[in-house]
């Protein structure tokens, strides 16, 4: 019996996967800037705040560094409620990926924060700017824009791993695909066009991340550049 | 109440899964890995540019992807396999790109005059890559292959959907059953950090020991 692709049935409900595709950029989109927002957060704690604070921020770190996202995901969908906190599945998406997400970008920051070199740090203290200032004009900007590469490809990373909030039944791509697949039958049709998406909207997401870290960091990446490839002379 | 020591036990016997699938899935897609990183590093083009759209396109889409689709692929080749090989396969795929990547990129941080020197003694490229480059380079790539590992001792996690009953499995079976999720899922996630700690600790001292001379 020889096989024959059948796309038709697949693509005669396009609509339930593009809204699954929708809902994965809004997940994404949201997890990105919050698990930024968080890690910068963090990373002023660990650089500025007292050293307890600092030894809370790396214990953060390493739990969500070294267990799955998928545990995490259960914890905070199933676990939550234990504690009286109720939320949507699509909330407990948004709040598993921001935190994992926040975790990794901490950790990649730290590696940003620490290349910066110490005197800059005194020359920031001798043009007299507060710590605050220093932190962030000297510290921060510079670190983020030296680490901006890693950083975008653990967003990527994030956007791909949002598929497996499906398994808490989130109608995002693979959620939607689920569907398709339960209703169609076409199994390998339908997560061959699942997967174009994500394929196109990884790249998409690469070439906006790109363009980003261009317009952002403008001056500093080219100092970033001239320094790699010093190093690597 | 309910949960007792043997589930407990019942979650470190399907940790052993998680272990045993983690060195399957590395060993196969090193392997696989290992000849598209050297194929990537070929001076054909043609042969360079197709790994290179197979690393990049494998490592664009998610692992659930990867899954599903080795999985039904296989079963439409007439393949009828054990949840346990089909798994391994499908995350040795997934595996093999991130490898190759991290290999290449090992390979290519061998000194150039390496390659000219080995060359200049008349070593054919097999030879330059047997006793000159890989030697080298299996030294540099070691933190970031171990930080790897940890990476994929944790996506093994998603295999529970073709049936495979793994520690993140085992954690959804007992949560079904006593419905305590805090305490069940946060046992779970103990027993991954108490395997992929260790792992992220090696990689770091790995890196320190290794760099040591390029420290400032």
């Amino acid at each position: 019996m020889k096989f024959q692709f059948q796309f038709e049935p697949v693509f005669a409900q396009l609509g339930i996967i593009l809204q699954g595709a929708l809902l994965t950029i809004e997940l994404s989109a949201g997890a990105i800037v919050l698990g930024f927002v968080v890690a910068v957060l963090l990373s002023a704690v660990r650089a500025m705040g007292p050293r307890w604070a600092g030894w809370l921020v790396d214990a953060y770190v390493e739990l969500l560094r070294n267990t799955p996202f998928v545990v995490q995901l259960f914890m905070v969908f199933f676990g939550l409620p234990e504690l009286g906190i109720r939320l949507s599945a699509t909330q407990a998406a948004l709040l598993a990926m921001t935190l994992n997400l926040s975790a990794y970008a901490t950790e990649i920051i730290r590696a940003g924060v620490e290349s910066i070199h110490h005197s800059q740090l005194e020359a920031g203290y001798s043009l007299a700017l507060t710590s605050r200032q220093v932190f962030q004009h000297v510290v921060l900007v510079p670190a983020v824009a030296k680490v901006w590469p890693a950083l975008s490809s653990q967003f990527v990373l994030m956007m791909l791993a949002s598929s497996i909030t499906s398994f808490i039944s989130v109608q995002e791509i693979s959620g939607a695909a689920a569907v398709i697949e339960s209703r169609s039958f076409r199994s390998i049709e339908t997560y061959l066009v699942a997967t174009a998406i994500y394929l196109g909207l990884a790249l998409a997401l690469k070439l906006i991340l790109f363009t980003i870290g261009r317009f952002a960091f403008p001056r500093v990446s080219g100092l970033a550049r001239v320094q790699t490839k010093g190093e690597a002379a | 109440m309910g949960l007792g020591l043997s589930e407990v036990s019942f979650l470190f016997e399907s940790a052993g899964w998680t272990l045993l699938l983690t060195v399957i899935a590395f060993l196969s897609g090193g392997v696989i890995g290992g000849f598209v990183a050297i194929l990537r590093l070929s001076r054909n083009r043609v042969v360079s540019g197709a790994t290179t759209v197979y690393i990049q396109v494998l490592q664009s889409i998610p692992v659930l992807m990867i899954l599903f689709l080795s999985y039904y692929g296989l079963a439409l080749a007439g393949l009828e396999l054990p949840p346990l090989i089909a798994a391994s396969i499908s995350l040795g795929l997934y595996v093999s790109a991130y490898l190759a990547e991290i290999w290449r990129g090992s390979i290519e941080a061998v000194p150039y005059q390496q390659w000219e020197a080995s060359s200049s003694l008349a070593l054919t490229p097999t030879q330059q890559y047997a006793h000159v480059i890989l030697p080298q380079a299996i030294r540099i790539s070691l933190p970031p292959t171990v930080g790897f590992l940890v990476q994929l001792v944790k996506n093994t996690s998603i295999v529970s959907v073709v049936g495979f009953v793994d520690l993140a499995r085992a954690g959804q079976l007992l949560n079904n059953a006593f419905f305590q999720p805090f305490r069940i899922f946060g046992t779970v996630a103990a027993i991954y950090f108490l395997i992929c700690f260790p792992l992220s600790r090696l990689s770091r001292y790995l890196e320190r020991v290794f760099h040591a001379g390029r420290r400032r």
